[in-house]
């Protein structure tokens, strides 16, 4: 019973924590949602009702932890499209039946639908998606409301009407325009105050709390009327009684007709992008670490649009503002989204007649900041600064989606980034040929940690494969992520790995990438993509995380990098491991003028000519004085051959029967290893994990695996070799 | 044999082994005889005639699938040698599509070999499948065979399991540990079954040898030649597929996979 006692008493200890962040969202949540469906030219009290609707579903049924559920920014678009085409009362239908696509795709496990979506493509929507918000409310957040054709006119009017708001001879029109810059100006500058008390209310609700303080400051002080135009305040919200007397009946007449199930793809495709995306964000936030159950969520938010297009809501989805919020807040389990839409049943039960007192330009006001947030120019140059390609996907599914429409939008944006990609590449077999491949390989190595490997090419079209290996990865293990196999690596799949490195190392583990520097690309950012170009050197601007992260090694170890490909090999000839092998070049090294260590990256090959072998690994030099005898230390006897080839004998070291059976130890003059191999050395060795240690006249090779090295083993061998060199340069 | 610029390396390969098993090489050539092919044959097989290798060379004409086929079937072949394509410029080896319609029918154990030498390059690391099938067991006494044979240091047997078998989705935390713990359990399960089938071969073969094994989730005969690249295997031993139909070609899958893009030497045992 106990254990079934403690998870509840936590829960309990946490509800307080929980009921403070919920009322804090519900004050972003109301004015949004009014806001949010107004937009959407919907009732205003939809968004409210599709807040409710959602936090009482979702965080009963829901799978994720600290998310907050509602009308989201990105279905502004779509539903205003709808209602415009359809009507209301048919867009309620279509809510209902992206509802039912919902749930189902939650029951087929196709939560990770957004997966196939390339990230610039993304990008791009999203900032369509906030210039549609932006252009639309803007002209009605200084009281000059227009109709145009589609976003990109919209957006064209803005300063026109910049122009007309200073010819306003309406006292009434000026007042609602200064409300709403006002109201802007809160928004902009609101963060910018690091005020205790200030920030304990958040921005939008103190637009409301300012407005309506205003508005009875002119009723009850000056006992005048509003001084804001009647028809730009927020129209008549219905109470308790006229919402569940009113609820409307949807209309599923025009079920048959195209448009119609335009729509509801529309609304499915863009809710659960949204959702996806925010769920996958606000994870990174949770302090507990927890991983939502994406599929149990969706079908949830699925259920929830359901009965919230019953009851004249709008389609639910995860929000990641409010649910950032939240967390910031204290909340810790779903309650608080439970608790955030019974402060709204609150606020409507007692405010309703309150909230017509806001007047609408100040609520847009909002809407043109969230707007500009998705299409802020700052998205453009971190996109720029990953490659001039994502930008032409960005702007073609941005230039697309304004101009016809959401799905083309994101259809312009698949096919750019594939023909980019083709380019790129100039092959198209390579895509062709390998997509339906399982081009991804993950198996336990004997030490406990992963290892997977990936072919041919990874990029949006099957990162899928990828991540499903690593999804079932526990989070606190160690993983090799070698790419060295793959010719092409896109934009979105090396933001993906990043995310991935995030969350594991977050929980204790690691993900260590290796392969990378062999993939040349033109961009300095560690996102951009990267092909495989036999011929280059490796530029010292353009590195990979992995280089980065060698150089603040070196600083740590005081030591220098040098990504530079060096041909200086020839302290290494004399090691009887390189006997048979063609030493090509060295990169990646760590060296220190005064330090005899040197780390590097070796590529070297086996055979010759068409049995060439081309190999890289990562080793360690450690020079020593010429008095330490030549041997060689070794666990699985790989090179048995090679070393009785060169007269080597198999060498016991007495009173350690232990050591003489775990390692074989191999030398010329048996006597002075003898003498080497101290009880101190011999315990080291045994207390240690294993390494292959060869020592030639005057250095010792160290490495362990024969492949490129991730840095948690860089550093681990590191730190081996400066304790062994200890032991054995003592003197 | 054709006449490739790989022709020498191919009869130094095959010869080789046929020394090594102290066997009859039978050279199979799709054409009509004449003077200065059997002159060209001759030439290259001098070196090994001296060490003892017997040969035979036969001439046919026809289709090749057909001839080599039959002939094989005639003339009782054990092993047929067979050297694979090299694309320009990568190193992705593939097969030639008569080469692939042999390797299908073949009644015999095939070697494939990717890159035939002059000089005998070492086979140190084999690779062979410990699926759970019938044919298993004999593929890997094979394997060990042919280990023993070579002087290969090292045989690693991997044991693909099929995702499907971890029955659980995983969504969440708890679906993992519960996959996890599942994984483990049948990682055990094929490691008892492997360790069985190493237990019956014969002591001569494994002595010197290091013996791994490897369990893989993942697609079978897929991830297998995956594994034998990354572990940069010499040689990889696998089953002779079932019976093949259309489907498995349009759907690839198991031994399709790997001919598709070989990753090391093959040897396919019948």
């Amino acid at each position: 019973m106990k254990t079934k006692e403690k998870p509840f008493v936590g829960f309990i200890k946490t509800l307080p924590k929980n009921m403070f962040s919920g009322l804090v969202v519900s004050l972003i949540a109301l004015p949004l949602g009014l806001g949010l469906a107004m937009a959407s030219e919907a009732p205003p009290i939809a968004g409210v009702i599709t807040a409710i609707v959602g936090g009482v579903i979702v965080s009963i049924l829901g799978g994720s932890f600290v998310t907050i559920s509602g009308p989201g920014n990105g279905l502004v678009g779509v539903v205003l499209i709808a209602i415009t085409t359809l009507g209301l009362t048919a867009t309620y239908a279509a809510i209902i039946c992206s509802g039912i696509i919902l749930i189902i795709l939650g029951f087929l496990r196709l939560g990770k639908l957004a997966d196939y979506f390339p990230s610039s493509a993304i990008q791009g929507m999203l900032a369509a998606i906030g210039l549609i918000i932006l252009g639309k409310q803007f002209h009605i957040m200084l009281g000059n409301k227009i109709i145009k054709d589609n976003g990109i006119d919209y957006l064209l009017e803005i300063p026109n009407t910049i122009i007309t708001v200073f010819q306003f001879q309406d006292k009434s029109l000026i007042y609602a325009a200064v409300a709403g810059v006002l109201s802007l100006g809160i928004m902009v500058f609101y963060s910018k105050i690091r005020n205790k008390y200030l920030q304990l209310i958040p921005a939008p609700m103190w637009i409301v709390i300012i407005s309506v303080g205003f508005s009875y400051y002119y009723e009850l002080i000056l006992k005048l009327p509003n001084p804001i135009a009647a028809n730009y305040m927020i129209p008549e919200i219905p109470n308790i009684q006229e919402i569940v007397t009113n609820i409307p009946t949807p209309n599923f007449e025009v079920i048959s007709t195209l448009p119609f199930w335009s729509s509801v793809i529309a609304l499915t495709l863009i809710a659960s992008i949204e959702s996806l995306l925010s769920i996958k964000a606000v994870d990174k936030l949770d302090l507990l670490k927890r991983r939502s159950n994406v599929n149990k969520d969706i079908k949830a938010l699925g259920l929830a649009t359901v009965v919230s297009g019953f009851l004249g809501g709008l389609n639910v989805v995860t929000v990641i503002a409010r649910s950032s919020v939240n967390v910031n807040n204290g909340g810790s389990n779903r309650s608080s989204n439970l608790f955030h839409a019974l402060f709204l049943v609150v606020f409507i039960l007692l405010f309703s007649t309150e909230l017509t007192r806001i007047p609408l330009t100040a609520l847009m006001a909002i809407l043109v900041y969230t707007g500009y947030k998705l299409a802020a120019p700052d998205v453009v140059r971190r996109i720029f600064t990953i490659g001039k390609e994502q930008l032409i996907i960005f702007f073609a599914t941005l230039f697309v989606t304004l101009k016809v429409g959401l799905i083309s939008g994101i259809v312009a944006g698949l096919i750019t980034t594939f023909i980019i990609h083709i380019v790129v590449n100039k092959s198209i077999a390579l895509f062709i040929k390998n997509i339906l491949k399982p081009n991804v390989l993950m198996f336990k190595e004997e030490d406990g940690s992963y290892f997977l490997s990936v072919k041919h090419f990874c990029s949006f079209l099957n990162f899928n494969i990828l991540k499903s290996k690593l999804e079932a990865i526990p989070e606190q293990s160690d993983v090799v992520l070698d790419l060295s196999l793959c010719g092409f690596v896109d934009h979105s799949v090396m933001e993906n790995i990043h995310d991935y490195q995030e969350l594991f190392h977050k929980k204790g583990g690691n993900i260590g990438v290796i392969g990378l520097d062999v993939l040349g690309t033109k961009s300095e950012h560690p996102f951009a993509l990267r092909r495989l170009l036999p011929l280059q050197n490796i530029i010292p601007d353009n590195k990979t995380r992995r280089q980065k992260n060698l150089e603040l090694l070196a600083n740590e170890f005081e030591l220098e990098y040098s990504p530079l490909k060096q041909r200086k090999s020839l302290f290494l000839e004399n090691f009887i491991y390189f006997k048979t092998k063609k030493i090509e070049h060295t990169f990646n090294q760590l060296s220190g003028k005064n330090d005899p260590y040197q780390l590097f990256d070796i590529t070297f090959s086996e055979g010759e000519f068409i049995a060439k072998e081309v190999v890289r690994s990562t080793m360690l030099y450690i020079k020593t004085p010429p008095n330490v005898p030549v041997f060689t230390l070794d666990r699985e006897g790989l090179l048995e051959k090679l070393y009785s080839l060169a007269g080597y004998k198999d060498i016991d070291i007495k009173n350690h029967t232990d050591f003489s059976k775990r390692f074989y130890l191999r030398g010329e003059d048996p006597q002075k290893i003898r003498a080497l191999f101290s009880d101190q050395l011999v315990r080291f060795f045994e207390s240690n994990s294993y390494y292959h240690v060869e020592s030639s006249r005057d250095g010792l090779l160290i490495f362990s695996k024969e492949r490129i090295a991730s840095i948690k083993e860089i550093k681990a061998l590191l730190d081996f070799g400066v304790r062994l060199n200890s032991i054995i340069n003592k003197d | 044999m054709t006449f490739s610029p790989n022709l020498e390396a191919n009869i130094n390969e095959a010869a080789r082994l046929a020394l090594c098993f102290s066997s009859k090489l039978v050279l199979i050539h799709v054409g009509e005889a004449s003077e200065k092919k059997s002159s060209s044959f001759l030439k290259y097989l001098k070196a090994f005639e001296s060490e003892g290798l017997k040969f035979e060379i036969l001439y046919k004409s026809g289709d090749p699938v057909n001839v080599i086929l039959s002939s094989t079937e005639e003339k009782n072949i054990d092993l047929l040698v067979i050297g694979a394509l090299k694309k320009e410029n990568f190193l992705k080896y593939y097969l030639g599509s008569i080469a692939r319609k042999i390797t299908r029918q073949a009644t015999c154990s095939v070697l494939l070999l990717i890159n035939p030498s002059i000089e005998r390059v070492p086979c140190k690391h084999i690779v062979v499948n410990g699926l759970k099938d019938p044919k298993t067991k004999e593929t890997v006494t094979t394997a060990f065979l042919v280990g023993h044979k070579l002087g290969a240091d090292k045989i690693t047997v991997v044991e693909e399991i099929d995702q499907e078998e971890v029955s659980v989705n995983i969504d969440d935390d708890k679906s993992l540990r519960k996959s996890t713990i599942i994984k483990e359990r049948l990682r055990v399960r094929e490691e008892a079954r492997v360790q069985k089938i190493l237990s019956t071969i014969p002591d001569d073969f494994t002595k010197k040898m290091i013996i791994k094994s490897q369990p893989i989730f993942g697609k079978r005969g897929y991830s297998i030649g995956h594994y034998a690249q990354v572990a940069r295997a010499d040689l990889l031993v696998m089953n002779a597929p079932a019976k093949m139909t259309f489907w498995d070609r349009v759907f690839p899958h198991d031994i399709e996979h790997i001919l598709t893009e070989l990753p090391t030497d093959v040897l396919i045992v019948q």
